[in-house]
């Protein structure tokens, strides 16, 4: 498969574990992924593995399932249990455990809940049902808001009236100023995420290096990728951002993307499993198009959002902990039976862990 | 789903044979050896590229049979269907049974039908027992052997996607069939090639990666597979990229896993690809001493990582 096989080859694999050996000269460094695929792909491929023991890779809050807070999952479990609604989510969400239940369990119940591949098919489920209101679940970072957006200017466009977007959209930079904020992180720099540097560019994260002295490189997701992004990291003279990804990203991003972005969502202060509120972390829908905002649209009464007080999956999305230091990972918390996000999401750190050993 | 299984039904109705879990039962009648299975079928749509409901109802207990051992003789045959199931629906499912069957070369000698209430069934859901001869015996999961090899008898992951792009809509530029056939074929050539075959089994639900952990579960040895070796379609390759699936977990419906004495491999290898069915047959992996009770894969980029049993479904993914 062109710009997948090429980017697998052992050969240039190994040259580039050598390179990396070589040019760490016994170093110590700690870089952090920020994203999801990031952390199945390193698994996936087996990179640790690959690098020395000198090079450390930790994993940071990268996946937008782990990252949304039970009181998302929650509002959306009671939105499935209106009268004539149709919940419409990307398939991760559906383990996801919520405070009393999750998506999956409720579907079983004979909630009208369907996993779907775009938002653009849940767009399609709303015109197809004109009897029933279709709630999309907004979740996922830069990467997946253009598209959202663009369902949304859709809808207005062709007057679809029963689509709406319960948004739960976040965007990295402004997190990862808090994560280095926090202070509780240790890292020398970071595999910045390829898709979401697709639509954003390289410059909302010069200030990682400017102000908190940390190397950055766009990284792309396969082995040799991820690899070479490492020694762009160890080889940088001084902290930079650097573009390693440069099949799909460039500097200033897709103006398109963003544009798209900037009409239907604003900036707004967002919850982020384990970390609290972050100012200007998440995306909410504007006024112009409040009729296709779920969180507005629908009334579903108080709901007492808790968390699993044992569950350690918001130190593990800041990196802190790995997940086998979490008491029910393994034991209690499994994919079969999740406890927290972390563990059932495709994207999520324990699930990565459990998965591949 | 194994721990339902382990649980309830072993654990409530567990007998000797049962708890043997083999693809089927095998039972002694008369002084012989017979296998004995079942399956239900409520795939949707019931139609794909490649198949339907009814083809997989037939292929499918037939493998079951085969790869213990026996030569599929006889099939029973349950419907259930939803009141209002067009009659041309039925008969195209049925003509399409009996074409299986003759395929097979087993006679359907019993069966039942059930119409429900609307709603009740998601259009027909399809129930197949059967009954074959051992010709083949002492294939058993405790007869494996440290070094013994590893082989699958074609591509991997086609039935799961031809399936999904019918369901899902999704239109992918090549017409990926589902793999479904009847394997009793290919299988009596891989049996009359070598008396060192270990165990089979087909890698339907689940996938390769979920049926090499149940072969694996009782912890005497390990497995190991090689990445590159492992069949997979060009076209299957890119619809797992593109939709985030491992086509390790995707289910097969016309392919068979053959542990072997390492000895036997190259002739086994031969004599599958001499059958239409064999043709992408290849050695993918071997048993170990080491890592006892778990699957671990060698990457195409030169690393190593376990393969787990898949929990629930695989989802399509966010991003």
């Amino acid at each position: 498969m062109k710009y997948v096989d090429e980017f697998r080859d052992k050969k240039m694999v190994a040259a580039l574990a050598d390179a990396i050996r070589v040019a760490a000269d016994g170093r110590t460094y700690t870089f952090m992924e920020v994203c999801g695929t990031h952390t199945m792909n390193i698994f996936r491929f087996a990179i640790r593995q690959l690098l020395p023991s000198n090079i450390r890779l930790v994993s940071g809050p990268g996946c937008p399932v782990c990252v949304t807070p039970n009181a998302y999952l929650d509002k959306a479990i009671a939105l499935a249990g209106l009268k004539d609604v149709i919940i419409a989510t990307f398939g991760d969400m559906m383990r996801v455990p919520g405070s009393y239940s999750s998506l999956e369990k409720e579907k079983a119940k004979g909630r009208s809940i369907r996993v779907i591949y775009s938002c653009m098919d849940a767009l399609e489920v709303a015109r197809k049902n004109p009897d029933k209101e279709v709630v999309f679940l907004g979740i996922g970072f830069e990467t997946t808001a253009p598209t959202v957006a663009q369902s949304i200017i859709a809808a207005k466009r062709d007057s679809i009236k029963n689509y709406s977007v319960l948004c739960g959209h976040k965007t990295m930079p402004e997190v990862m100023d808090a994560l280095l904020k926090d202070g509780s992180v240790r890292v020398d720099g970071f595999l910045l995420p390829g898709h979401v540097s697709a639509v954003i560019g390289s410059g909302p994260y010069v200030f990682l290096s400017r102000k908190y002295a940390k190397r950055c490189v766009i990284a792309g997701f396969e082995p040799v990728d991820i690899l070479q992004a490492v020694l762009m990291l160890i080889k940088q003279d001084r902290p930079a951002v650097e573009i390693q990804y440069k099949r799909i990203v460039e500097a200033p991003g897709n103006r398109l993307a963003e544009r798209a972005i900037e009409k239907v969502f604003d900036k707004t202060a967002s919850e982020w499993r384990g970390m609290g509120v972050v100012k200007r972390s998440g995306l909410k829908i504007r006024s112009a198009f409040a009729a296709f905002d779920a969180g507005g649209k629908f009334r579903t009464g108080r709901i007492r959002s808790k968390e699993n007080k044992s569950c350690l999956c918001g130190a593990v999305l800041k990196g802190v902990v790995i997940p086998s230091a979490c008491k029910l990972f393994g034991r209690s918390c499994t994919p079969e039976h999740p406890v927290g996000a972390c563990m059932v999401s495709g994207e999520g750190t324990c699930a990565a862990y459990y998965k591949y050993g | 789903m194994h721990e339902l299984i382990d649980e309830l039904f072993i654990g409530s109705l567990g007998g000797k044979t049962l708890k043997e879990k083999k693809d089927s039962a095998v039972i002694r009648l008369g002084g012989e050896s017979y296998a004995f299975t079942t399956d239900s079928y409520v795939v949707s749509p019931l139609f794909f590229p490649g198949g339907d409901i009814g083809r997989l109802a037939v292929s499918g207990t037939v493998n079951d049979l085969a790869v213990c051992g026996a030569k599929p003789l006889y099939i029973s045959l349950g419907l259930v269907m939803e009141e209002g199931l067009p009659k041309k629906t039925l008969e195209k499912i049925v003509v399409s049974i009996g074409a299986a069957s003759k395929e097979a070369g087993v006679e359907i000698v019993t069966g039942d039908t059930k119409v429900v209430e609307r709603g009740a069934c998601d259009k027909i859901f399809i129930n197949t027992s059967g009954i074959g001869k051992i010709v083949y015996k002492g294939l058993e999961i405790g007869r494996i052997k440290h070094g013994d090899v590893v082989m699958v008898s074609g591509p991997i992951g086609d039935h799961a996607i031809s399936v999904l792009s019918k369901r899902e809509g999704l239109g992918f530029a090549s017409n990926i069939k589902s793999d479904a056939v009847p394997l009793n074929g290919l299988i009596s050539r891989i049996v009359k090639a070598s008396a060192g075959i270990r165990f089979m089994r087909d890698p339907t639900r689940g996938g390769l990666g979920t049926t090499l952990n149940e072969i694996v579960r009782d912890g005497s040895f390990g497995i190991a597979i090689d990445e590159e070796a492992v069949p997979v379609r060009g076209t299957v390759r890119s619809a797992c990229e593109l939709l985030g699936y491992d086509p390790l977990y995707l289910a097969c419906e016309g392919r068979v896993i053959v542990i072997a004495a390492r000895e036997d491999a190259g002739r086994i290898v031969r004599a599958m690809k001499k059958d239409s069915l064999g043709r992408g047959s290849a050695v993918i992996g071997c048993i170990t001493k080491e890592h006892k009770g778990r699957v671990y894969l060698r990457t195409k980029s030169g690393g190593k990582r376990i393969i787990d049993m898949l929990a629930g479904e695989q989802l399509p993914r966010i991003c």
